[in-house]
């Protein structure tokens, strides 16, 4: 059973949350915002997009980790670049995702090689794509909570045009919405989050907290608001239970956090194909 | 299919305007001239819709069927001439028009019910977001009710069919009282008895509202029983009239400057002669 023990420890748990209060804060604001714009980028399929950002923000990340800078900083830009070019390429999927699969390799590219000229610690190398939320200090957390501050704002406001944009664009636009800029404010908000998403889990597994708690969300429901609830709930209990269980091994917290959001997801896909096998369809005749 | 019963009487509050609006057409568009850059689409049009009043759109691709309606929606400038929706210039967003349009532009991807769907045609324009009320919800259930779609108002959208799904743009489009119902190719995709459901909703729902409703469409026979006057564009021109003065052999050939017959048979109407006369299976892909 040793093997199990070196994944699965909960020794000293107590004195080890206390350090990484912190982390849990960064945890679960991190599973707010990615677990409220889950949604949007559910409904307007970007699920690609947000890996091809995730890597140019990682390339921002790993050239500001190179030149000393702040790697937040790095990643935020790395992230709108990305992003704001997306999102002025507008909303065909068809080229978009031809766009990104020129731009995401590159980026990786370009972050690789800064990672391997960067001479300081390795860990922080590894950090940048598997994640390195234990390491989180007081900066970060207050870049962080700013952030997520802007995000939700920004969502509050532009929600319910955005929602009608994204699932109905010709009727949208027909009703004044202002659809294309509206695309372009959505992929600046995304690029926010991705960028924070990336310091804390890594740019390999943004997807784990952006896509999969939504998806499975909308596997069990399709009220939105209920569906953003849940999004918002998976989110959070992926991050902040993916942390305090890879507190104990002392492993790195990304195969934790993806591993509670799969299975999550996995229970979700069940509950939703027996509900659909008992002939749900919400049917009154 | 559909009773009469299951629209609802024009809301109180619509008399007003609908009195003003007998002196005012609802629509009225006045030596309009159509170009996309040096290419003329159709000119000097001239059109006045009554409230209450179903108008046909036809004519084969390309002709300037839906730029029509972008006109109208603010979307899309005329080269010369004006147009008025009740008397006031058109913009981009305006409460007086509703809008349905194909039943495949709708994202089967995004997760919905259809009163969430219909909602969005109430207050989806509006910034913020929505939280449940109950006057909210008994709006979107009326609306639901007089298209007939109360019985799968919480199903998903996505387990709907294609003929369900254009009776909830219907509501969409009805449940803000327009006094204008532009609709841009509703019956593609959708079966024989779905299109003539659809029309015969729309129709029903425009004359008991006192609406005016311009229906482009290549399919003529689901409209003919229904069509109070028709607008036909080819080469660059119009002719407006009754389905009776306008669908003749005469006129058409006259209108396409190249022979064109017009057949009917009993209460269908079939036309032969044009390379693309408007109501080729094929047609569907006009839309920009």
């Amino acid at each position: 059973m040793s093997w199990l023990q070196t994944i699965i420890n909960f020794d000293n748990l107590g004195e080890l949350l206390q350090i990484v209060v912190p982390s849990l804060f960064a945890g679960a604001l991190l599973g707010l915002i990615a677990g409220l714009i889950g949604p949007m980028v559910h409904a307007r399929d970007l699920a690609f997009a947000v890996h091809g950002t995730s890597e140019i923000s990682f390339a921002g990340a790993a050239i500001a980790l190179f030149l000393g800078t702040s790697v937040v900083a790095g990643a935020v830009v790395g992230s709108l670049v990305a992003a704001g070019v997306l999102g002025l390429l507008g909303v065909r999927s068809k080229d978009r995702n031809a766009t990104i699969g020129i731009l995401l390799p590159f980026g990786l590219g370009i972050g690789v090689l800064f990672l391997a000229l960067y001479k300081g610690r390795s860990s922080n190398k590894f950090g940048l794509l598997t994640g390195q939320i234990v390491a989180v200090d007081d900066s970060q957390l207050l870049a962080l909570g700013i952030v997520s501050l802007i995000i939700v704002a920004v969502l509050a406001v532009i929600w319910r045009p955005l929602f009608f944009a994204s699932v109905d664009p010709e009727v949208a636009r027909a009703r004044g919405v202002p659809v294309r800029a509206l695309s372009i404010i959505f992929m600046l908000v995304l690029g926010l989050a991705v960028a924070m998403a990336v310091q804390l889990v890594g740019a390999l597994l943004v997807l784990s907290l952006l896509i999969t708690p939504t998806s499975a969300a909308a596997a069990i429901t399709v009220r939105p608001l209920i569906i953003t609830v849940l999004s918002v709930v998976f989110a959070v209990v992926a991050a902040v239970g993916g942390i305090v269980l890879s507190l104990g091994p002392g492993l790195p917290i990304s195969p934790y956090v993806t591993t509670v959001s799969f299975l999550i997801y996995l229970g979700c896909r069940v509950i939703g194909a027996i509900r659909q096998r008992r002939g749900w369809s919400a049917r009154l005749a | 299919m559909i009773n009469a019963d299951q629209i609802n009487p024009p809301k109180s509050e619509a008399i007003g305007p609908r009195n003003r609006s007998q002196h005012i057409p609802a629509i009225e568009l006045r030596g309009a001239t159509l170009a996309y850059g040096d290419r003329e689409l159709w000119s000097e049009l001239n059109l006045q819709v009554q409230p209450g009043e179903f108008v046909a759109v036809l004519g084969p691709n390309g002709a300037g069927k839906t730029s029509l309606l972008r006109v109208l929606l603010g979307q899309q400038p005329l080269a010369a001439g004006t147009v008025a929706i009740c008397g006031r210039p058109v913009r981009t967003g305006s409460r007086l028009i509703g809008y349905v349009p194909q039943e495949k532009s709708i994202d089967l991807h995004a997760p919905l019910r259809s009163r969430d769907f219909v909602g969005l045609g109430l207050d989806g324009h509006r910034w913020g977001f929505t939280l449940p009320s109950r006057s909210r919800r008994l709006r979107i259930d009326s609306a639901l009710a007089d298209v007939g779609a109360s019985a799968y108002a919480d199903a998903p959208l996505s387990l709907l069919s294609g003929g369900e799904r254009q009776r909830l743009r219907i509501a969409q489009a009805l449940i803000t009282d327009p006094r204008v119902l532009l609709c841009d190719e509703p019956l593609i995709s959708l079966d024989l008895s779905h299109q003539s459901a659809v029309t015969e909703l729309i129709s029903r729902a425009c004359r008991d509202r006192g609406v005016a409703c311009l229906f482009v469409t290549h399919e003529i026979n689901p409209i003919l029983p229904v069509a109070d006057r028709v607008v036909y564009f080819a080469s660059g021109r119009a002719r407006i009239g009754t389905p009776d003065e306008v669908m003749r052999t005469d006129v058409l050939t006259d209108l396409y400057r190249a022979p064109i017959e017009v057949i009917r048979r009993g209460d269908r109407i079939v036309v032969f002669g044009a390379e693309d006369v408007p109501h080729h299976p094929h047609e569907s892909g006009e839309h920009r």
